[in-house]
């Protein structure tokens, strides 16, 4: 949902989850199983007996924890920009509600050649850009030319480059060639990245325009007012293709203390927040509250895993690994850093979505078991000094991690624990971000690291598990190679049929568990809090704001008068 | 006088460059660069995006280099361009996030003033008194809590609990809705809950000065004097003894003027006020180096001026040293 919705307790903790985000675009991505998303609703004094039929008007105020940057998508690697630019500009495609199909936007259709080298698109004729011209296919080749121009200073140009050729068909039609089939590709094309308008944008200079403030777009909302560090608001967009949405505006409000973002909620000053595990459970089990607002529950994208430096003696045997991930009591974790409000998981694909191979399961937490395949690796106390050791050096090693996640700081400590109970020696060192990643995660100078990653709804990962991408600055940084494992990841990309890339990657699954580069920790759950008076909500594994454009305010319940 | 005004002005000038290039040079030598922030794993980054971030922000030249361009667009009066996202003008977000820190701080300094100055004087003319122990504790509770538990007490008592102020940020939703005068006292109203907090939290420093300073001065010869010649109390008290007590004061005055613009990051995050303190804080998480820079200077701009202006109103003030 937002960036706050998290572990976000402090700026740090903020920067690291917008650097570390694999897609930003798709932030709200979450997930449901079984319990997905289940309002606790209880008896609602809003939805009681009034007539709750869908009307227009209202306001929707969110809190944040950053202001936006730059409302020029490509230019902004930040998810408070990426989520509003998301409002202003629309897609060609977009995910759907489950995360495993697209739908139609901008583009009414799309085909895959049979070789699988050429998307082809046809647009909508009946988009026009908030400033009544309308939308066609040079603003999409203007937005692809710029995306790939070395002048521009994106972050997010790969995916475009691997395009041969781009071929525009008329005013409305386009195809893209590729040098060999790239099933990601149709990912990248859900995005708002290349969607610029060309009439206002090509004279001028990119990198200074005005247009990063104050957009023209083509989405269901306009930029109504960005007042610096305090809100921006956005109005709906009576020509949005869609018709018009429900709720008049929204408006974002930028408060970067979660306790006084709390106090903002109960006080009615915002709709919307992500609580924290401690706020969720302790701070909102009140009738009061609960009669104001719904509690959402659903697994994000983003999981916490502890990765084993596999170029160090200490953890080159597969055994060792596994010995570890045994000897971790994950649901101790869940229980004790997200007040159970989490999950676990074998393998780095979000719960509850196709994707993951539902045969792989969690190693379990088997102290025995762990001791067993110790002792197989040759690891055992000789000297009976509590600690293991194996031709006379003792396992031992530095557990590092970044300083100002307190999560991630408590995670680590009870992980020291269960090691130490059977006679591992883990030295937790927590370092300011930047000193992390450049003179340890970069320079590969760490033995074992706690960190997250947050996941794309396209299973490729070929750039954290592929044994080419260990260079420095590259994201295999534990130094993962496993032949096989990178010939499915290669053959995952090939192809776009889904049941034959399903095969690939639950074979890669099996492998990564077998393997355990990664003990996989948690994955924990986005807690979005709603004031009752929105209806329309419904809850997915893409998150609660999958629809936002169809919430909307029974006229009885309204609380704010939008003028335009 | 002039010329003394003229020789303390010139000497400021390599004081400046000095202090420049301390920071400068500190500030690269922190891990990290702005460009590693942006890029650092972040999968969807190439591996080129980096080197052309790099070249285009300058950060490929040599670290002198580096120094000399930015001196020399300073001297012409260009602070550079931020290398956060926005990329706007450096001067233009100071612009933006000046005016607020300013008018709180200054709001503040002049509750700590009402506030403190009285204090200082009941305390040291009434030493060891009852009332003397109670504004001593009073002042040092303030100075000694933490200032974001205090506010958010606060805040869970005036606005949650009562409702009479606003929680958080400057303006109410409805702000633009409102008259002139309408949206004046809602920033005003915005504004109550921070001023007096951090004004009762700083009460203490200037409050124990003014005490000192007052029982320094009301022991000396010519207040006996001043009292022998038959004044009353208040008389010797207020024209003799305070004017001569506010010396030190001044100088604490000139001292605060570079605080004036430095915002409070714990206070301005927990009220959601977009002032100078966050502007600072994220400029340095973000190893934007112009904005660092930029605020660096005018703070010790800033600082000197502070000082020369101490003395001078020192000069001013007391005819003792005017005549020298």
């Amino acid at each position: 949902m937002k960036p706050v919705s998290r572990k976000a307790a402090t700026w740090s903790a903020f920067l690291l989850l917008s650097t570390l985000s694999m897609l930003p675009a798709c932030k709200d991505g979450s997930s449901g199983e079984g319990d997905a998303g289940s309002a606790n609703s209880g008896s609602s004094a809003i939805s009681a007996s009034a007539p709750t039929e869908p009307a227009y008007g209202d306001a929707l105020v969110l809190g944040t924890i950053g202001d936006a940057s730059n409302l020029i998508r490509m230019l902004a690697g930040d998810s408070s920009s990426a989520e509003i630019a998301g409002m202003i500009f629309e897609p060609l495609i977009t995910y759907d509600k489950t995360l495993s199909e697209f739908e139609p936007r901008l583009a009414e259709s799309w085909e895959i050649s049979r070789d699988g080298l050429e998307i082809s698109f046809k647009l909508r004729e009946d988009v026009r850009w908030t400033d009544g011209e309308p939308f066609d296919v040079h603003d999409i080749k203007f937005g692809f030319d710029t995306i790939r121009d070395p002048s521009t200073l994106t972050a997010y140009a790969e995916d475009y480059l691997q395009v041969k050729e781009m071929r525009v068909q008329g005013d409305h039609a386009f195809t893209v060639v590729y040098e060999e089939p790239y099933a990601p590709a149709l990912g990248s094309w859900a995005s708002i990245m290349v969607v610029l308008p060309e009439h206002i944008l090509k004279d001028e200079d990119f990198g200074d325009t005005k247009f990063s403030r104050n957009p023209i777009g083509n989405g269901p909302y306009v930029l109504e007012d960005w007042t610096t560090g305090e809100s921006i608001s956005i109005i709906s967009n009576n020509d949005y293709y869609r018709g018009r949405p429900y709720i008049d505006r929204h408006r974002w409000r930028i408060i970067p203390d979660q306790q006084t973002m709390f106090l903002e909620l109960k006080g009615g000053g915002i709709d919307l927040m992500g609580l924290t595990p401690l706020q969720f459970k302790r701070q909102t089990d009140t009738r009061t509250f609960e009669e104001q607002f719904a509690k959402y529950e659903y697994y994000s994208n983003g999981y916490t895993y502890l990765g084993y430096n596999l170029s160090n003696p200490l953890f080159k045997d597969k055994r060792v690994r596994q010995a570890l991930t045994h000897a971790i009591d994950r649901q101790e974790l869940i229980d004790g850093v997200l007040l159970g409000l989490g999950t676990t998981t074998a393998v780095p694909y979000q719960p509850g979505t196709d994707w993951v191979n539902k045969d792989v399961e969690p190693w379990p937490y088997d102290p025995s078991r762990a001791k067993e395949l110790f002792a197989e690796a040759g690891w055992k106390d000789r000297d009976g000094d509590g600690v293991l050791d194996k031709d006379g050096a003792q396992f031992s090693f530095e557990l590092i991690t970044n300083n100002g996640n307190e999560q991630r700081l408590k995670t680590a400590t009870i992980i020291q624990k269960r090691l130490d109970q059977i006679g591992v020696k883990a030295n937790i060192k927590t370092l300011e971000w930047s000193a992390f990643i450049n003179d340890y995660i970069n320079k590969r100078r760490f033995e074992a690291v706690i960190l997250g990653w947050s996941m794309d709804p396209d299973p490729d990962q070929y750039i954290i598990w592929h044994s080419s991408k260990t260079g420095e600055k590259e994201f295999n940084f534990v130094g993962y190679n496993n032949p096989e494992a990178d010939e499915v990841l290669e053959k995952g990309r090939r192809t776009f049929d889904k049941t034959e890339r399903k095969k690939f990657y639950d074979r890669f699954q099996e492998l990564i568990h077998e393997d355990q580069p990664y003990t996989f920790l948690y994955v924990p759950k986005s807690l979005p809090t709603v004031h009752k008076r929105f209806h329309g909500i419904d809850p997915a594994p893409a998150g609660i704001s999958h629809n936002l454009t169809e919430w909307y305010v029974p006229t009885a319940f309204q609380k704010h008068t939008v003028t335009r | 006088m002039l010329r003394y005004l003229l020789t303390r002005i010139a000497g400021l000038v390599p004081l400046l460059i000095g202090v420049t290039f301390v920071s400068f040079l500190v500030i690269n030598l922190a891990p990290g660069s702005p460009v590693e922030l942006m890029t650092d794993l972040n999968p969807k980054a190439g591996p080129e995006v980096q080197q052309r971030l790099e070249k285009e922000y300058g950060l490929d030249k040599p670290l002198p280099v580096q120094y000399w361009i930015w001196v020399s667009k300073l001297a012409r009066g260009d602070f550079g361009r931020s290398f956060q996202q926005d990329r706007r003008p450096v001067l233009d977000k100071i612009k933006e996030a000046l005016p607020v820190t300013l008018a709180l701080n200054v709001m503040s300094l002049a509750i700590v003033l009402c506030v403190a100055i009285p204090i200082g004087v009941y305390s040291a003319t009434h030493q060891y008194s009852l009332g003397d122990r109670a504004t001593t504790v009073f002042v040092f509770v303030g100075f000694a809590m933490p200032s974001f538990w205090f506010a958010l007490l606060c805040i869970l008592f005036f606005s949650v609990h009562l409702g009479w102020l606003p929680i958080s940020g400057l303006r109410s939703f409805d702000h633009n809705a409102l008259s002139d005068v309408g949206r004046v006292l809602d920033i005003a109203k915005h504004l109550i809950l921070p001023v007096c907090i951090s004004g009762f939290t700083s009460l203490a420093a200037m409050s124990r000065y003014m005490r000192s300073s007052m029982l320094e001065v009301i022991r000396q010869d010519y207040i006996n004097t001043a009292r022998a010649k038959g004044l009353d109390e208040r008389t010797v008290t207020f024209r003799h003894a305070l004017r001569n007590a506010l010396l030190p004061i001044i100088t604490l005055l000139g001292l605060s003027i570079p605080g004036l613009i430095g915002g409070s990051v714990i206070m301005e995050s927990i009220f959601a006020i977009p002032g100078m303190g966050r502007l600072f804080f994220q400029s340095i998480l973000a190893r934007d180096y112009p904005l660092i820079m930029g605020v660096l200077v005018m703070s010790s701009m800033l600082t000197l001026i502070g000082n020369l202006a101490a003395d001078l109103m020192y000069a001013v003030a007391d005819p003792r040293l005017r005549k020298r």
